[in-house]
């Protein structure tokens, strides 16, 4: 044998090849809201979901890219929608997941929060995803555990992924989203989605028109928006806001945020507030509509514009796996 | 004065004329084509111990003379963790196509494509994201300029099924998966530009296998330069290439870089 006989391979200090690939521009552990996210990042999210969204039409609906990785979902408030959304895309990319609902947790023999979370990280998670009625409960969480944490809605500060949705639903309808009008409608004061939604979609240059009665706006919100090509503006009334909108958004009336006295009411409410085939008219004719659900048919939407062709929610139902597949992904895909 | 053939003999092996395919004379001395693999084995090795460029003007060998294929190493492979995405500078070691070269290989391809598969009808060419799509794309035309039947192409995405994704610092870019409805009974021609740990055709079988059953799966390579770590070959190659582990194959095509080549590089 030549050479000593000794076959000696260092290993590569170099990528395989296919790690050549373009880098993603996510580098964070954590998605507690769309405010600390880049333009970039947002695009970068969105560009992801659109390939899940293929991947939820195969007739095989699920990839081995998550095998082996635990996702917790930790609800601390009622969710069909989110949870359901965000347990098939755990289960899509072949990860584990694991609901934890609160009422049925340790919680009601008084463990606190941090607890909770300090006993489920014990456990090895990849991601938890949290949803609590408190503002910030997520940020506390990401602070003391190692698994990436997902906002899945605090209080009434913010629910991204819901916005990130909302944003491909947009994206996917209109082409872009650079540029629109777009109305959100209702109760803004108690509404995460409306908050998560003014931050992404004025930092991709939408124009952002918020209406409602004056008791359930949070004045003072635009100041807190990142300048960014688009804008957030009140509207005086909600005609105001939808004339010439490209997409109509409305926000349910979340009565159980609400000590009651914001408005007369429902019937009142749904007069002046709620969204019908009439009020749509004043948008733009190819206007689209959104709704984060739950919808309350007769109240913030009519039943003939919930159903009409203009309606895209449940489209924002589909979109919401593709997203939430996206963030899995991008968040607890490695280490 | 001059010795009689059956006297000649290699310096190194003492093997005669009549037993070795090739013998070269030097200056009073005959080197024969065996001792001259195990030389290259020497410098390659050399290489590799020491991190040295090789200092070959680096040989494209036929499958025959492929010494890489004999000397490939029990591997303790460990996969580095690849941090930082930070653009690389290579060193350009040596051209291994140019434009004409990868025109003459893909005639080829396409034509033992046609040859092993009567029923073209059938057949689907699918590309390897990034550059297996082009290729495929190329390898479909050649086909319909020869037998005037239009191939039908897709292009495969294999992120999600990568085995490494757990390893790799961050997470790669996804891109998407274009099949036609319905891959059962079809013979697939998997389409990538370069074939070397097999990594990703396992990938992509996996891939291909959760659109449906083709009848059968095959595989063209522009290069494959051998490194293998997964029992997976060709069944179309446009060309080997010798490598070293630390060398790498840049395929270059005008739909993603500038130029039409194939390079042998070194990052620096």
């Amino acid at each position: 044998m030549v050479n000593g006989g000794k076959r000696f391979c260092p290993h590569s200090p170099l990528p395989t090849p296919y790690s050549l690939f373009v880098r993603m521009p996510l580098k964070r552990k954590d998605l507690l809201g769309i405010a600390d996210l880049s333009p970039e990042e947002i695009n970068f999210i969105l560009d992801t979901a659109e390939t899940f969204r293929d991947v939820n039409q195969r007739q095989i609906k699920k990839v081995p890219t998550l095998r082996g990785k635990t996702v917790i979902n930790l609800f601390f408030e009622a969710s069909t929608r989110t949870r359901t959304s965000f347990e098939i895309a755990a289960k899509r990319l072949s990860a584990d997941a694991i609901n934890v609902a609160a009422s049925t947790s340790s919680v009601v023999k008084g463990e606190t929060l941090v607890d909770t979370a300090l006993n489920l990280q014990a456990m090895a998670p990849d991601a938890i995803v949290i949803r609590h009625s408190s503002s910030g409960a997520p940020h506390q969480i990401a602070k003391i555990v190692d698994a990436a944490v997902i906002n899945a809605g605090d209080g009434a500060h913010e629910h991204p992924t819901q916005a990130l949705l909302d944003a491909l639903t947009i994206r996917g309808a209109k082409g872009r989203v650079a540029g629109l009008k777009v109305a959100i409608v209702g109760d803004v004061l108690h509404s995460r989605v409306a908050r998560s939604n003014a931050h992404l979609l004025s930092k991709l240059g939408a124009h952002v028109a918020l209406a409602g009665p004056r008791t359930l706006l949070p004045f003072g919100l635009e100041k807190r928006i990142a300048p960014a090509e688009g804008s957030v503006t009140f509207a005086d009334n909600i005609n105001e806001a939808i004339k010439d909108a490209d997409v109509v958004m409305m926000l349910r009336i979340q009565l159980e945020r609400q000590s009651g006295g914001f408005f007369p009411s429902l019937r009142e409410y749904s007069i002046h507030y709620g969204l019908n085939r009439r009020r749509l008219e004043l948008a733009k004719d190819d206007a689209i509509v959104l709704h984060p659900g739950p919808i309350n048919r007769g109240v913030e939407i009519d039943s003939d514009v919930a159903d009409g062709p203009f309606s895209l929610i449940l489209n924002q139902v589909e979109n919401g796996v593709a997203v939430r597949m996206a963030v899995l992904y991008l968040l607890a895909g490695g280490e | 004065m001059r010795q009689s053939d059956d006297k000649l003999r290699c310096s190194f092996c003492g093997s005669s004329k009549n037993e070795v395919k090739i013998l070269i004379a030097g200056p009073s001395v005959y080197i024969c084509n065996g001792c001259i693999d195990i030389c290259i084995e020497i410098v390659v090795d050399d290489s590799r111990q020491t991190g040295r460029p090789l200092g070959l003007a680096l040989p494209v060998l036929t499958p025959a003379e492929n010494i890489m294929s004999r000397v490939e190493p029990s591997r303790a492979h460990k996969h580095e963790k690849h941090s930082g995405g930070a653009e690389m500078e290579f060193i350009e070691k040596s051209c291994v196509m140019t434009t004409a070269d990868m025109n003459r290989v893909l005639a080829r391809m396409s034509s033992q494509i046609v040859e092993n598969n009567p029923d073209l009808s059938n057949v689907l060419l699918v590309g390897i994201r990034r550059r297996g799509v082009p290729l495929a794309e190329r390898l479909a035309a050649r086909i319909k300029e020869m037998d005037s039947v239009k191939v039908a192409t897709g292009a495969l995405d294999i992120t999600l099924y990568r085995d490494d994704l757990s390893t790799v610092g961050e997470r790669p870019v996804v891109n998407k998966t274009e099949l036609p409805a319905n891959i059962t009974g079809k013979t697939i021609i998997l389409v990538d530009d370069v074939l070397y740990t097999g990594r990703t055709i396992r990938a992509a079988m996996d891939e291909l296998i959760d659109f449906g059953r083709p009848r059968r799966v095959q595989l063209a390579v522009l290069i494959d330069r051998g490194w293998r770590e997964l029992p997976i070959q060709a069944d179309y190659i446009g060309k080997y290439v010798t490598t070293t582990e630390k060398e790498i194959i840049k395929v270059m095509l005008p739909e993603f870089d500038e130029t039409e080549q194939v390079l042998l590089v070194e990052q620096k």
